[in-house]
Parts: structure tokens; sequence; C-alpha cells
């Protein structure tokens, strides 16, 4: 018999899920220093506050970034998320992930379904399918598949960010996660 | 408010004595609403989970206790169910679980205090509070595996859906 208690260790901390070129949403390139993944939820109001901080690292003259967007929607508390969640993937099945992601977040918590098809309609997106996608929850499982990932890689609220794969517990203002995405970038240079 | 909770998080833990793993799972009975209770032989032949946190209310528990209703279809997958304990009453209880939508059952170790909490190991004697830790139970009422977190820090689901996991495979093997 064991005495005391299990401490859980291996995956706790670390992505389980790596980035899937074919599947993720990806922005910069694919050899860039570091990999930032994000677990989100569009109606977090601390998501809402990390999205421009996120866009001014892409931009800044640092390392160069891979960023990877994942789905975290904490339905029970935010029951706007997983629609918002699911119209990010109907605009992805149109090509315009990216633009609806910053739509979502610039306008977020306006998350209502008229909000929605309003958003797909500035963008250019074919309304119609669309709205059957969200109607019909197409892509739903993959919001779902998101979600999990996340459970299993320790995610316990949003946003929660990896980088290269490690768990990053500190704050997520600008200053504190550029420091920590240059540390990283030195480290893998060094391991080059 | 992550960030706000950094510095509550970073409170020591207290040193307590904890339910040995392989040890069976004490029986106990509580009250989940005013006119129900529930035990944990209701769940004998099945996995259970049991997540003891500090109190409704405060936004750790609050975000823990959301997470798993969200992981709770998966926790069912595995045939296993999932109770959360913490010491405040039955009106608390249903005010929380309400408000956060919770469906699984919020139990009251509210009588004598704290009293089920103190069996598994998991009471915070100097707060008078349950410990945020987590249980898995196999079939036969025995400790499969055990988790005791940083009072103010959400564990997180992924070690419970290893656990299930590691159990269901365990089960395959010896049928």
């Amino acid at each position: 018999m064991t005495t005391g208690w299990t401490h859980y260790e291996g995956a706790s901390g670390v992505l389980t899920e790596p980035v899937d070129e074919t599947r993720d949403h990806i922005m910069g390139p694919s050899d860039a220093a570091v990999t930032l993944v994000e677990y989100g939820d569009y109606q977090c109001p601390f998501c809402v506050q990390a999205h421009p901080v996120v866009a001014a690292l892409l931009k800044a003259d640092g390392p160069p970034i891979r960023y990877v967007f994942r789905h975290f929607p904490l339905t029970t508390v935010h029951p706007l998320a997983e629609p918002a969640a699911e119209a990010a993937e109907a605009a992805a099945a149109q090509d315009r992930f990216w633009p609806m992601h910053d739509v979502l977040f610039s306008n977020s918590p306006a998350l209502e379904g008229e909000d929605l098809r309003r958003y797909a309609r500035a963008l250019g997106l074919d309304e119609r399918k669309f709205v059957r996608d969200l109607v019909e929850r197409v892509h739903a499982p993959r919001v779902r598949a998101d979600f999990l990932t996340g459970v299993r890689s320790g995610v316990s609220g949003t946003p929660t960010f990896f980088i290269d794969g490690v768990r990053h517990d500190g704050a997520f203002d600008y200053p504190v996660l550029r420091a920590a995405v240059e540390a990283a970038a030195r480290s893998s240079a060094g391991r080059r | 408010m992550r960030g706000d909770l950094k510095v509550w998080c970073s409170r020591p833990m207290t040193t307590q004595q904890a339910l040995p793993i392989g040890a069976h799972a004490p029986d106990f009975s509580l009250p989940s609403t005013p006119d129900q209770k529930v035990a944990l032989s209701d769940f004998r032949g099945q996995p259970l989970v049991l997540a003891f946190y500090p109190a409704d209310w405060s936004p750790v528990c609050g975000d823990e206790m959301v997470l798993f209703q969200e992981v709770f279809p998966e926790i069912r997958r595995y045939n296993a169910e999932l109770l959360g304990i913490s010491v405040d009453g039955v009106w608390s209880h249903l005010a929380f679980a309400k408000d956060r939508k919770l469906t699984y059952p919020l139990l009251a170790d509210f009588e004598p205090k704290g009293e089920v909490s103190r069996a598994y190991g998991a009471y915070r004697e100097a707060e008078g509070t349950s410990a945020r830790a987590l249980f898995v139970i196999d079939r036969g009422g025995v400790v499969d595996w055990s988790y005791l977190s940083p009072v103010g820090v959400n564990p997180g689901a992924d070690g419970v859906l290893r656990a299930l996991e590691s159990l269901s495979q365990r089960a395959k093997v010896m049928a």
C-alpha cells in the first residue's frame, strides 16, 4: 500500500497534443523560433484582454512566433462562448478564421446569434452556409475536441498559454509574455 | 482575475495525514438536498470521482467546479460518477449549483462539520474547510488515485481523466 498523496506527475503543465499543421489554426511561419499556443474563450474577459497583447507580440520586432489558437469555452458560465467558437470554425470553413477571431474578441461580449450573423456578413462570408453550420452544430465536435486537448494538458481556466509546449503560469501582460517568449527563443537557439 | 489570485494562491499548504492509496474509501452518507442523501455505497460497481473543495462561491472553486461540469460527459463515458464535497450547507450548495449550472451532486459535509473530509485526510483544521483534493475510487470502493492541490490552485481535470482511463484499461485486462 502506498502512503501519502499521489502527486500527479508527467503530463501536467505540458501540451499533450502537439501542434498539427493540418488541423490547427496557425499564424506565423512553421520554422519560427517559438511556438505560442493559446487556449481561449471568446466570452472570457481575460482572453479579451490578452488578445491585443498577442497581436502586439506577433507584430513586435522580436523572435518570430508561430501562434496557435485552440478553443476552451467554459459554456456553463459563458453561454455565448460555444456559439462564438463554432462561428470562428464556420468562418474557418470559408478560410476566414483569423478575421472572425479578431472580430469576435474585438466585439466581445456582443456574441448573440444576430451579432455573429452580422460579423459573417461584414467579412463577406457565404451567410447561408455560415448560418446553416451554426444551426446544425457542424463544428461542435471540433470545438469539443480542442477543449478536451486542453483538459488533457491540464488547462483549468482561460486564457492558458503554452510556450514551446510548456504551460506559462505567469501573468499575460505584454512585458511578461514578451520576456517568456524571448527566453524560449534563446533556449531553442541554444538547442539548435 | 487569475493574476490577482496568484498572491492568494501562494499561501503555504498545511501538512496533513492523507488517506492512503489502496485504502478502502470510508463510507459516508451526506445530504445533497434538504431531503436527499447520497452514500458512497450507492456507487459500488462503478468508478467514482470525489472532488473536495474549500467553499462554494470562492472564485477558484467556482472555476474548478465549472471545469468539472464541462468534463462531466467525459467522466460519464467511463461509467463513472462525480460528487463535489465541501463543508457548506445544502442551501448554499443548491444556490451555487443553480448559479453555475452544475448538474452533479454537491454534498454537504456540514454536520458533524468536516467529518467525511477528515476521514479522507482532506480537511484543513486551521481554516475549518475541506482541502482541495481529488479522489478516484474504483468499483470495489478502493482509493485508486488521489491528488492534493494547493488550496488556491484549480487542479484541472487531466489527472482524473487519466486515472479513469487507467482504471478502465485495467478492467479490460482483467475481463
